[in-house]
């Protein structure tokens, strides 16, 4: 028998630095260091830190093209950046990861063709990149379901020695669904390598946690299917990366899944056709905007002298490119081509379709 | 030739699948030990071995799912739903996922999953054991839905839909799962998409599939014997992939076309045929195209279940209208008009 103590996430999120940019004194906290969360070394902190940055900038120029109408819709995950950032950062060469819709940022991070991982959003088609080549999943909207192809995928991995891991990300609200308890019994029912990420933004578009759950945390949703579970303060790099960096440990060695439910806050509304002062208050918004995690980290890494104001600058600048290239890219028009609606449905097209085919065929002719 | 039952087929293709390709796995629930509540995999798990038959916990959407990513990984996943109406719950992840990933990724990745399904009743099953759901994944674009009739089908359909790069959702008729024929195997396999004349005849077109394939042979036979009608019957074997050619040819030259199916009639697959047949043979017909199906009522209990299925005697009643004196059909009207058209 699993020994449930060894499962349950600590009392209070796990946290290494302040909202103010100071370390918590004493440490996180004896319970967090029980199990092994150590404070990452300074150059991946600010590798974290470098890629917060870029990845705002990216969620910015995004949220700028819906209003220019070069992006159909936008699911800006702004304030979640650490959450976007730490787990992928951790990933290494065999890793698969399965996204959501609002985890373009980790896209991004991951290092993904914008002018491919943006296609759904852009309208071009409903995914634009290769998920083998890639070993990423396409963002899903049907909410949770990725949580079984990262649980199949990872059992897969063990069978064919990859010693991969599969990182998959969920919603707050997404917990609520079926396929996401499923997914977690699949994972722990195989012993697949598999590391839930929960980004607990607080709301289900409007719908507040306190409709969503009675659960204590969303941890414990993982200690019922018997995975290793824990809550971390996701507006906390640090804590971000240490608790990333023990899952991932956790489910390569053997340990089986582990569920991680990232406390943090979406700070713009669920997407850009979303009005979220219906549902939420300015001072809310305000407050969590006090908590940054981009001015959380970078204010302990000036004070530490692991980066320089210069250095600030220079990754300013970097995100000012890595923008102007995405305006670019997402500024010349799409070439479409309507025939090839009818290539990807079958190896080969049903006689049908291709009577459907020469119908299009002909009406565009017309054109 | 052996006699070997239907169940028997589907077992030595997956056999032969196991064997022929190490990237097959068999998976669901009560496969393993049990063999299936059918026997299907009956002995799977003890010749294979556990990592290529097994249990999984009791959740369809959850099989469904954990195919999607053994499949990512190369795997050709061949998953059991124990029951029709059991497999509803995999509904999005066959739908949603299952479905569209080869469209989504614009032709970069294929799911070749094979989605088991035993479906339709005559075996005296309780409620929620004998759906005939084949028209919900027909209506979805990306599935092939497939349908043996025979043992000999039985075996090379299931071999090429385990082969196929495109998700295969495999209906199997329960009510034939003992029904047997004199085989050998392996037979050949065939590409989709091929109806087969199973008897040949020159007054009517009877189109089926599935489990009513052998009614449709019972009524042919009654039909010649007490009304000297030359039934000819078409089995679809493919729903998806669709053959009009055979179809059309076969109506074309009876010029008369009954579309059976035991699925209930409203919004199905057999009311799609008879429009299929109906805007192909418009010309070549001397009736309306009718359809014999299942009522548009929830599966009845199975000592009602007879009052549902489709019989030798409605198929006979509705060929009789056919018009074949140039009588006009009135059987849709109300009993009050039926005398003023005839007249």
């Amino acid at each position: 028998m699993t020994d449930v103590q060894q499962l349950l996430p600590c009392s209070e999120p796990v946290r290494f630095l302040e909202p103010t940019g100071t370390l918590v004194a004493g440490g996180p906290g004896e319970e967090a260091s029980a199990r092994g969360y150590a404070m990452p070394e300074p150059e991946a902190l600010v590798e974290v830190w470098r890629n917060m940055v870029l990845g705002r900038r990216f969620d910015a120029q995004a949220t700028a093209l819906t209003k220019q109408g070069r992006l159909a819709v936008y699911p800006s995950s702004r304030g979640q950046d650490a959450c976007q950032v730490a787990p992928v950062l951790t990933m290494t060469g065999p890793d698969w990861l399965f996204p959501t819709y609002r985890d373009s940022m980790a896209l991004f991070v991951r290092g993904l063709n914008p002018a491919e991982s943006m296609a759904q959003l852009r309208g071009n088609w409903h995914s634009g990149y290769d998920p083998k080549a890639t070993q990423t999943g396409p963002q899903t909207t049907p909410l949770a379901t990725q949580a079984l192809h990262a649980a199949g995928a990872a059992y897969g991995m063990v069978r064919r020695g990859t010693g991969g891991v599969a990182l998959c990300y969920i919603g707050d609200g997404a917990t609520s669904e079926g396929d996401f308890h499923e997914g977690m019994n699949f994972a722990a029912v195989f012993n697949a390598p598999t590391v839930f990420v929960v980004q607990n933004n607080k709301y289900a578009i409007s719908v507040p946690l306190a409709k969503q759950t009675k659960a204590p945390s969303l941890a414990y949703k993982g200690v019922g299917y018997g995975v290793r579970s824990e809550q971390v303060d996701g507006n906390d790099p640090i804590a971000m990366l240490a608790v990333s960096r023990a899952a991932f440990e956790h489910a390569r060695s053997g340990g089986g899944p582990f569920l991680i439910e990232a406390h943090t806050y979406r700070m713009e509304a669920h997407t850009n056709a979303d009005d979220a002062t219906r549902y939420r208050s300015s001072d809310e918004v305000d407050e969590w905007v006090g908590r940054d995690p981009i001015v959380r980290l970078q204010t302990w890494l000036l004070a530490e002298g692991h980066i320089e104001d210069a250095t600030v600058e220079e990754v300013r600048a970097e995100g000012e490119e890595i923008a102007a290239r995405i305006r670019s890219i997402m500024n010349e028009d799409a070439v479409l081509d309507p025939m090839e609606l009818f290539e990807h449905v079958y190896a080969e097209p049903t006689p049908q379709l291709r009577e459907q085919a020469a119908m299009v065929a002909a009406e565009e002719a017309l054109r | 030739m052996t006699q070997t039952t239907f169940a028997q087929a589907l077992n030595r293709a997956l056999r032969d699948e196991l064997t022929a390709d190490e990237d097959v796995l068999v998976f669901g629930e009560d496969v393993g030990q049990l063999g299936g509540v059918f026997r299907i995999t009956d002995g799977l798990t003890r010749d294979f071995g556990e990592d290529r038959c097994f249990d999984t916990p009791l959740a369809e959407a959850g099989i469904a799912g954990f195919a999607v990513g053994l499949a990512l990984q190369g795997f050709r996943p061949v998953i059991e739903m124990q029951f029709d109406a059991f497999a509803y719950p995999a509904f999005e992840q066959i739908a949603s996922h299952i479905a569209k990933y080869r469209n989504r990724t614009r032709g970069k990745v294929n799911l070749p999953i094979v989605i088991r399904i035993p479906y339709g009743g005559g075996i005296g099953g309780v409620e929620h054991h004998c759906d005939s759901s084949e028209g919900y994944y027909a209506h979805t674009p990306g599935l092939q839905v497939v349908t043996p009739a025979t043992p000999g089908d039985a075996y090379s359909m299931l071999r090429e839909a385990i082969r196929n790069p495109d998700p295969v959702v495999f209906m199997e008729p329960k009510a034939l799962y003992w029904s047997k024929e004199d085989l050998d195997l392996p037979v050949e396999r065939e590409p989709f998409g091929q109806a087969a004349v199973r008897r040949e005849g020159s007054d009517v077109t009877l189109v089926t599939y599935g489990p009513q394939v052998a009614t449709a042979l019972k009524a042919a036979e009654v039909a010649a014997a007490e009304e000297d009608w030359d039934v000819e019957v078409v089995d679809l074997r493919t729903i998806v992939p669709f053959d009009d050619e055979t179809v059309a040819a076969s109506v074309r030259k009876t010029g008369r076309a009954v579309v059976l199916s035991e699925a209930q009639g409203f919004a199905g697959v057999a009311g799609e045929v008879a429009a299929r047949i109906s805007e192909r043979c418009f010309h070549s017909l001397a009736a309306p195209v009718l359809r014999v199906s299942g009522l548009d009522i929830p599966y009845p209990p199975p000592m009602l279940e007879h009052s549902y299925l489709p019989g030798v005697d409605r198929i006979l009643d509705t060929i009789a209208r056919l018009q074949w004196d140039d009588e006009p059909d009135t059987h849709h009207l109300p009993a009050s008009d039926r005398e003023q058209v005839s007249a």
